[in-house]
């Protein structure tokens, strides 16, 4: 149960130690501080748990981060109400965020398509506005819900004094602020990375891929497709909700706006970007978004005037202002350039392009692919269903 | 040879389906017997499809019932009739384009074990050997065993719908409903198709095949059903039907063929 294919083993085995030595290769790119890649590992797990819903099952949800947001407003109060550990906070986040997804998923899969896309998207704006008001009591409204000194904790204080100062999230005495937190981030996501890894071989995992293909003809196939997809939903809602409790972990503050649909819509951005449904493509994509939403965005004309110092004055006032476009504030505009031209030209997303670069390379070493004498024999249909 | 009640695997008893004003089906009663392959046959528009629409649970009848192996179907979900023993083949062949050959013919076995839902995710595929052996049998079966990796995608049509074909057979299925399958196929497709159903009709699955390639027809059916204007003009043996008059005038004489 527990074993992996080889070819997928390689991938783990390699996806493992590229997660945990990001403190390493992440130096040069100057994203090497723990706050940075607690986010990588955070919202890479955000994109694989996504992807198994989009990936696998084709249903576009444009309301994730509702469930972002209940994870991380239950770690809040599992910290306030009981502990500062993080493990429960963790699980309390994942059975409520799931709790939350079965109602959400229930009545959003009545429908397909892009209703359901707009019925995930209505909820997680309702979800964001109860939150912001009406919930006031339970999430602190604009505030955003904190920890407080005079917090009940009565598991904690059962066994301890009260503190004078606010108390540090730990993982049974480890400080969950510093490197500490990311290896603990890390850990998590290689093991949800595992977990999709399997879902995605698994017969379930073909299930789903059958919706994707074609919902009818797996109808016509004796599969009741309702409980599949709710499941796919439900599951890569408990990854959301998951990924909503580590970031109150890393940070133990939970605020409305990461409900909002923006924030939904980042997600959609990471899976697209990365490649839909690849597993290694949807974490990718949130590292680059968030390497360029932390790193880019911190890019000013001075760092520029140093970056081009090797040109001539002239040269420099003139190529500074053009570059300073797209760093700092412009960060975005950097991203969506990336986004249009990876929409064009590599549909399949970055791991399109990984893959197209092998091919050629394998190519360039026998004398002819396979792939290739397949095509040359009814080019019309290789297009297929777009 | 002819009707012994006893034998009858699906029963369309008097069913009428009107779409707003068109009367597409009127006071059809059917009866398939079991073991046998039974054609439809009819001009276009006559009403066939939606006839086997209705026997799948895609339409329901505006009156009338659908009875297989003495149990009511009407009103049930497509999933629930496959699962009991009814599959079906499209007029444009529904098959899983992204995945490959072996997968697509893989999927109908896990769904017909695990329609109903089974939350499997963290079981491996060399568990499943044995539907990945049967897979791997029936697309020999149908001639496609070059084919395992490819995506289904780049296949030609009649490979499609062979491919379609034997995502039917590994589910065992008592009764297979075939919606013209052999429309735009070459002769040669044609042919080879018409050899699988022969071989596969040794088995004694029945079959229900819609068709308008009189070649098809009368090389496998032992009995017809002339279907026009949404009722049956005439039933019977192949000779007796192809020497029918009314048949003639309805459908085979204005033909091409």
């Amino acid at each position: 149960m527990l074993l992996l294919p080889k070819k997928e083993l390689i991938t783990f085995v390699i996806f493992a130690l590229v997660v945990l030595a990001m403190p390493i290769w992440l130096t040069p790119f100057g994203a090497s501080y723990p706050a940075l890649m607690q986010k990588f590992a955070i919202f890479g797990l955000l994109a694989v748990g996504f992807n198994i819903l989009f990936g696998l099952t084709g249903y576009l949800s444009f309301g994730h981060a509702a469930f972002l947001g209940v994870g991380s407003y239950t770690a809040v109060w599992s910290f306030k109400l009981l502990t500062m550990n993080a493990i429960p906070a963790i699980i309390f986040a994942m059975i409520l965020s799931g709790l939350f997804a079965l109602l959400i998923g229930y009545i959003s899969l009545k429908r397909s398509g892009i209703y359901f896309s707009i019925l995930t998207l209505a909820f997680a704006q309702m979800s964001y506005n109860l939150a912001y008001s009406v919930l006031t009591p339970i999430t602190n409204g604009e505030t955003g819900l904190q920890l407080t000194v005079t917090d009940p904790r009565v598991l904690d204080l059962a066994f301890a004094e009260r503190g004078e100062a606010l108390p540090q999230v730990t993982l049974f005495g480890l400080d969950m602020a510093g490197y500490w937190g990311f290896y603990f981030t890390a850990i998590i996501l290689i093991i949800g990375y595992f977990v999709a890894q399997k879902i995605a071989i698994s017969p379930f995992g073909m299930m789903l891929k059958g919706i994707k293909s074609n919902e009818n003809r797996m109808g016509y196939t004796g599969l009741n497709t309702k409980p599949y997809t709710l499941a796919a939903f439900v599951i890569s809602g408990m990854y959301a909700g998951l990924a909503g409790g580590l970031l109150a972990i890393t940070d133990p503050l939970a605020g409305a706006e990461r409900m909002q649909w923006t924030a939904s819509g980042e997600i959609v951005l990471m899976v697209v970007l990365g490649g839909i449904g690849t597993i290694f493509g949807p974490v990718l994509g949130a590292w680059i978004i968030k390497y360029f939403a932390n790193i880019f965005s911190a890019i000013n004309e001075n760092i520029l005037h140093d970056l081009f110092s090797f040109l001539p004055t002239s040269v420099q006032d003139f190529i500074v202002p053009i570059f300073a476009l797209f760093v700092g504030e412009g960060w975005e505009l950097t991203l969506g350039l990336m986004f249009v031209l990876v929409v064009v030209f590599l549909p399949g997303g970055l791991m399109e392009g990984y893959r197209r670069i092998i091919t050629r390379y394998v190519a360039n070493k026998s004398d002819m692919p396979v792939t290739e004498l397949k095509q040359t024999k009814e080019p019309e249909q290789v297009e297929g269903k777009k | 040879m002819t009707t012994a009640k006893n034998n009858t695997v699906l029963h369309v008893a008097d069913v009428h389906m009107r779409f707003g004003g068109l009367h597409a089906l009127a006071d059809i009663d059917l009866e398939i017997e079991e073991g046998k392959i039974h054609a439809i046959i009819g001009p276009n528009g006559a009403g066939k499809s939606t006839l086997l629409n209705v026997c799948v649970g895609r339409l329901a009848p505006t009156s009338g019932a659908v009875v297989f192996d003495g149990q009511v179907i009407t009103g049930m979900k497509p999933h629930q009739i496959n699962q009991i023993g009814v599959a079906r083949v499209f007029q444009t062949p529904e098959i899983f384009s992204d995945l490959s050959v072996l997968q697509n013919v893989m999927a109908p076995a896990f769904a017909k074990r695990d329609g109903a839902f089974k939350l499997n995710f963290m079981a491996d595929m060399g568990s499943e050997k044995a539907i990945r052996e049967e897979a791997e049998h029936f697309i020999e079966d149908v001639g496609m065993s070059a084919e395992l990796q490819t995506t289904a995608a780049s296949l030609s049509r009649g490979d499609k719908r062979r491919l379609e074909l034997a995502m039917c057979l590994i589910q065992h299925p008592r009764l297979l409903l075939l919606d013209e399958p052999t429309a735009g196929m070459s002769r040669h497709d044609t042919n080879t198709t018409i050899e699988l159903l022969k071989k596969i009709k040794a088995r004694g699955m029945t079959k229900v095949i819609i068709e308008h390639d009189m070649h098809v027809v009368f090389s496998l059916a032992d009995k017809i059903s002339v279907l026009a204007q949404g009722r049956i003009i005439a039933e019977g043996d192949p000779e007796t039907v192809r020497n029918d008059p009314e048949v003639k005038k309805a459908y085979l004489g204005g033909a091409h063929e």
